[in-house]
Parts: C-alpha cells; sequence; structure tokens
C-alpha cells in the first residue's frame, strides 16, 4: 500500500473537516482574510468540492486593509467563482474607529463584532477559519471544532473533549462552531503547499526593498521583517532557519501578553 | 523535503514536569523564537519567579499564575531525523477530558515521572488510557533526578513499579529514561552526573523510536460522509480507510444488499482512474441506489463485521453514568445509530488500576469498562487493532460528548 506523503496527508485531513462541517450544518461559511493560509484553505476548499464551494466565502472588511488584498479579493473571487459576503462594521467605521483610538478596540469593533452581525443575519451554524497551532501559543490551545455561545464566548477553560476526527456534531440552539480546517499546518507547510500547488498569494509576502510580510492583515497595524525572500522557493528556505515569530510583525499581539487571549474570549479570530 | 514527522503526547501526574520538559526541550534544540524567550522571562519576573520555560507552553493567564497545564497545547520542533509535535496535557483529574483530546491526536507516548514522588494517581490513569487508545510506542521519563542526587538506587527503584505497572496493561514501554528537566540533564546529551545509566538521552531515544503504521488491509472500506449533487450526478464523497477503487470495480454498499459499478472517480484536478487508503475521493455509481452519510462502501464479496452487538473497552467522561438500558448515540467513522449498554461485563478504577465490584449497572465519571452494547441497526466495524478509524467511537447524549471506546 502507498504511503501517502506528508503535503497530500495534511490535505486530506483538511479536506475531511470541510466536508464534515458542511454535511453537518449546510449553513456555514469560510473566513477569507486573504492572507496565505485562508487562499490554501481556500484552495483545499475548491478541492472538496470539486470546484464550486457550495457556501459564501466571507471577507471581514475593516476598511484598513492593504490595497493589494482588495485587488487580490476582487479578482480571484471572479476567477474562482466564488459567493463573496463582504462583512464592514459601518457604523464603527463611520462614527471614527481606527488604530490611533485604540488597537483592542479597533480589532473587536471592525472584526469582532462585524463578524457577529453576519453570522446572526446569515444565521451561519459554522465558519471555517484558518488558524495555524503553530502561530501563536493561545490557537495552539484550539479544537478542530471549537462551540462558541450566544454572546461568542470562547470558554477555553471548559472546553469539549475531541476524539480523534469524530469531531463535535451537535449544537445548542443559541451555539456555533468555529472549524479549524487549517489547524495541524505550520508556516513552512503553508508555504510547500503553496509552491507545489501554484496557489496565487497577494505580492505583499514578497521581498522588496529587502522587506517583507510575513503575516497581513490591517495595514496600519502590520509590520513587515527584513528579507530577501522575493520568490515563495526563497521564503521556504528562509522558513527553514528563522528563529523571529510568524507574528511577530503584528500589533495586536504585542500590546500586552494577553491581548490574544483576551481577543479570543470575546469572538475574535 | 518530504521529513518524517512524529506525533508525542506527553503525559503524567500533576507537577510531574510535562511542560518544563517541553520547555527545556525547545530550548536545547534550538527551536525558540528570540521574542519568546524575552516574553518568558518578561512573564516570569512579572509574577515573581525565576524564568519559568513552563510558560512556553502555559498560555493562558490562568495557567501561569495556577502554574498548571489547563488545556492541551501543540508544540512543533525538529531534530536532524525528523519534525515533532508535542502535544502537552494537563495532569489534573478534572482536566481528564483535556488530556485523552491530546492524546488521540498522538502516535508516540511519554510517561513522566517525578523521582521523588514516584507512581501517582493519574500516572496510572494516563498510562490506562494510552494502552486504551492504542498508542504502543512509549518512552517512560523519570523526572527530578537533581531531587535524588542522581541516585541509581531510587531509579531502579521506580523503574521496577512501572514495569510491574505496564505489564497489568500488557504493554512495554521501549525506554526507561533517567533526566532533569528543570537542570536540563540527560535531554540532549548524556551528562556525567548519571554516569551509571547505558541507556539514551531522552531526545535519542525519541529519534529512536520508530512510526507506528497501521497494517492496511486490502478489503474496501469506504464510509459514506457526504452526498453531493453535481452536474446533475449524485457525487458519493468519503475517506477511504482501507483498500482501494478502481474504475468498473463492483461494489456493495452496507447496511443492504445493494450492488452497483464505479461509473466515475472523482479528485478536482485530476482523472484518477485508482484511489486508495487515506484519499478523500468522490465516485459516482452506474446505477441509482439509495446511498446516504453513514453508509460504507465494501468490495462485492465483502466478508466485513456487519453488526449490531458488539463489545469495547470505554472510558466515560461525564457526570451522568452510562447506565443500563438508557438509550444514546454512538458515533463510528460516519456512521450514527442509536445504541443501548446490554452488559457492564466488569469495571476499573483507572487510578489504582483495580476492578470496582460497587454499582455493576452503572460506569461513572472517570470509570473504565468492558461494556457489551446493542445497536438498533448494524453497522460496519472492525476490531481496532485491525482498522483504527473503524475501530473506535464516541459516545454521545444531547449534543455532549459522553464517553468513548475501542471496539475488541
Amino acid at each position: 500500500m502507498k504511503i501517502m506523503n506528508y503535503l497530500s496527508e495534511l490535505e486530506n485531513k483538511t479536506i475531511y473537516i470541510i466536508r464534515e462541517a458542511y454535511s453537518r450544518f449546510r449553513n456555514i461559511s469560510l473566513l477569507w482574510s486573504i492572507g496565505k493560509d485562508s487562499t490554501a484553505m481556500l484552495w483545499i476548499a475548491r478541492k472538496a468540492f470539486f470546484g464550486k464551494i457550495p457556501f459564501p466565502v466571507m471577507h471581514i472588511d475593516t476598511n484598513y486593509k492593504f490595497k493589494e488584498i482588495y485587488e487580490f479579493r476582487d479578482k480571484y473571487a471572479k476567477i474562482w467563482g466564488l459567493n463573496l459576503l463582504i462583512s464592514r462594521n459601518n457604523s464603527a467605521i463611520e462614527s471614527g474607529m481606527g488604530p490611533e483610538v485604540n488597537k483592542f478596540k479597533c480589532c473587536n469593533a471592525l472584526k469582532t463584532i462585524a463578524l457577529k452581525d453576519t453570522i446572526k443575519k446569515y444565521n451561519l451554524k459554522a465558519l471555517l477559519l484558518a488558524i495555524r497551532r503553530d502561530e501563536h501559543g493561545i490557537r495552539a490551545k484550539e479544537r478542530y471544532f471549537s462551540p462558541r455561545d450566544l454572546n461568542f464566548k470562547w470558554d477555553y477553560q471548559n472546553q469539549p473533549a475531541e476524539l480523534w476526527n469524530l469531531y463535535k456534531a451537535g449544537l445548542n440552539s443559541d451555539e456555533h462552531l468555529r472549524v479549524h480546517p487549517m489547524l495541524h499546518w505550520r508556516e513552512i507547510d503553508i508555504w510547500r503547499y503553496i509552491a507545489q500547488e501554484k496557489i496565487p498569494v497577494t505580492p505583499l509576502y514578497f521581498a522588496k526593498n529587502n522587506l517583507r510580510y510575513r503575516s497581513i492583515g490591517c495595514e496600519t497595524c502590520c509590520m513587515p521583517v527584513k528579507s530577501n525572500a522575493n520568490t515563495i522557493k526563497k521564503i521556504v528556505r528562509e522558513l527553514e532557519t528563522t528563529k523571529t515569530a510568524e507574528r511577530s510583525g503584528r500589533a495586536q499581539d504585542k500590546e500586552d501578553t494577553y491581548t490574544m487571549q483576551k481577543l479570543r474570549s470575546l469572538g475574535y479570530m | 523535503m518530504d521529513r518524517e514527522t512524529l506525533s508525542i503526547v506527553i503525559t503524567g501526574h500533576v507537577d510531574h514536569g510535562k511542560s518544563t520538559l517541553i520547555g527545556r526541550l525547545l530550548l536545547e534544540t534550538g527551536s525558540l523564537p528570540k521574542e519568546k524567550l524575552a516574553e518568558i522571562k518578561k512573564i516570569s519576573n512579572a509574577l515573581g519567579k525565576d524564568t519559568e520555560i513552563a510558560y512556553l507552553i502555559d498560555q493562558f493567564k490562568e495557567e501561569r499564575s495556577k502554574d498548571m497545564t489547563i488545556d492541551t497545547t501543540q508544540i512543533f520542533f525538529k531534530t536532524r531525523k525528523r519534525d515533532y509535535v508535542i502535544i502537552d496535557c494537563p495532569g489534573h483529574l478534572e482536566l481528564i477530558k483535556n488530556m485523552i483530546t491530546g492524546a488521540t491526536l498522538a502516535e508516540t507516548a511519554i510517561l513522566i515521572i517525578d523521582c521523588a514522588e514516584g507512581i501517582m494517581e493519574q500516572t496510572k490513569r494516563h498510562a490506562y488510557i494510552i494502552a486504551m487508545i492504542g498508542i504502543r510506542n512509549i518512552i517512560v521519563v523519570i523526572n527530578k533526578m537533581d531531587l535524588v542526587n542522581y541516585s541509581q538506587e531510587k531509579f531502579i527503584e521506580i523503574k521496577s513499579a512501572i514495569n510491574t505497572l505496564f505489564q497489568t496493561l500488557d504493554m512495554k514501554p521501549y525506554f526507561i529514561v533517567p533526566i532533569s528537566a528543570k537542570d536540563g540533564v540527560n535531554i540532549t546529551k548524556k551528562c556525567s552526573k548519571l554516569n551509571w545509566y547505558n541507556g539514551p538521552s531522552f531526545l535519542k531515544a525519541l529519534d529512536m523510536l520508530k512510526p507506528s503504521r497501521e497494517k492496511t488491509s486490502r478489503s474496501l472500506r469506504l464510509p459514506v460522509q457526504d452526498v453531493y449533487d453535481i452536474e446533475k450526478k449524485r457525487v458519493l464523497v468519503g475517506k477511504i480507510l482501507s483498500g482501494s477503487l478502481v474504475k468498473g470495480k463492483e461494489i456493495l454498499v452496507l447496511p443492504g444488499s445493494a450492488k452497483a459499478k464505479i461509473a466515475d472517480i472523482k479528485i478536482f484536478g485530476k482523472k484518477p482512474k485508482k484511489a486508495s487508503n487515506g484519499e478523500n475521493i468522490g465516485i459516482t455509481l452506474d446505477r441509482d441506489i439509495d446511498v446516504k452519510r453513514g453508509c460504507v462502501i465494501v468490495d462485492k464479496e465483502s466478508t466485513s463485521r456487519l453488526e449490531n452487538r458488539f463489545q469495547g473497552h470505554i472510558f466515560w467522561m461525564s457526570e451522568k453514568p452510562l447506565e443500563i438500558n438508557r438509550p444514546f448515540n454512538i458515533r463510528c467513522a460516519t456512521q450514527e445509530v442509536k445504541c443501548i449498554a446490554e452488559k457492564i461485563e466488569r469495571k476499573i478504577n483507572s487510578s489504582t488500576l483495580e476492578m470496582i465490584s460497587d454499582n455493576p449497572d452503572k460506569v461513572g465519571l472517570n470509570e473504565s469498562a468492558k461494556v457489551s452494547f446493542k445497536t438498533d441497526r448494524p453497522i460496519v466495524i472492525e476490531e481496532f487493532s485491525r482498522l483504527k478509524e473503524l475501530g473506535r467511537f464516541v459516545i454521545e447524549g444531547d449534543s455532549a460528548l459522553l464517553g468513548a471506546g475501542i471496539i475488541i
């Protein structure tokens, strides 16, 4: 019997999880930040459903994203025939919410609350999110299928057990599930997979003037890292030797030690 | 480029040093981003402590202030030989569900024991759970050797108790390694403080383990996960658990006697003629038969076990006990059926590994038992040792997980 190669094993596990979420709830959505992880997840979701994803793909638009992100989103939403759902907290944006007010409040208002409103509006039962265990210690504590209550609270002190691939199926009426099909991937796996599959990614990841973004989000809160990696191959090589954390350029991880835990317990991705 | 990956779970009694061992491994294999070390120094200082390497793993605020792991964490590191995923588990009894969650993700287990305290309640329970969920690759580490002046005598005493413990579980650890995680002794290399010890260092022992590959059977098992309507065709999707498929092959859909031929195998972007175990695929059939999630596709001349009675070893995780004849749901691969326990054959206290004779009609929280089940319709099962994914199940009630088990 053949033994699968490593990337193929990761991909197959992700397909199984995506299909499991759809099989259980039908009314689900995939969260696409346009970053490398969620773009890889989207790529795999297209495989899971033979080219046509049968549910909406959601972009949470804070109004502060890089212009490259908007361009990439609109281009590939069309090419891949996505049912794109744009989720924005317009009232907060109009009343001047921004990172200069307070980074924690801004993340909460423009991402978490926007997401809450969209989930309510469309009565979504499960959300596919491309978080990975190796990107942040708090994310390393996540389950593949993680329930959230009406207030989107993550009850991290009392997470249900998750055994093998027999994922949580039942939901209370006021719960929804965060489903994490990419949880077992590492940053370097993502890049090796992008290389293997020739998945398009935004140019922000490639070095220009010795700087590149390793993790992208809002333009206001992302800092590039020093790097000469201007091709996927060079990025893989860089990651094989780096000692810098992936999210070292992300402001919300740094404010204070537990910002990520606080944000996540309020429903942040 | 295609390096081997081994997933290991670190288990053991509370405070025996699980998180410290992982912190030490990361430190000594150079797997830490530099910001991480600065961050834990800062936090340790803020909490008025020396640099606490366990904080690398214990990420929650509550975990650091209470000096305990609450939930399972995964961390990655590599050696020259291969990549590792390490899963740290909480050692507290109340957090046993988090420990089991971590353990089911691993193919290798490390059981850590404080040499001053010796074998404790959770040491036995974790050993039992490791055995029950089918992990056979085991290393025992005897930690805190610094507290007993690296005494060979003490090591031999605990080693012999461990061997006895594993004998009762019908298992044998591959290595029993003395270490001091706090001082970094015998983690990555041998140390003169343990000059009486002839075995490998902990990391060397890890590298010597072989990944446990399941012996795969040739007979087809494809549990149907879902049915999609694509371009007016019904596409059955699922993961092939064993065996393989070729176009034109005759198959049988269980439960029932409906047979069909495979008209097409679908993998997006490919035109496969064949698919085999591990692959998540779609298929279309040459005739219209009733197939839904939970059906299992097998070879036409199959000798599969399609049964409505079976025995399992279970571990119970709910305050509400398992009771004879009270209905609940059982899930095995994509199959889901109503079920009752007909008979509790024997019950084991997982912390002492002794038989329990009281309340013979109930299995309570954190108890283990051998149970005879009856389902309301037949399902396709296998012995766990033959095919894991059809040999394991979870028990649910009111949308909550109550227990889990393996089929014997």
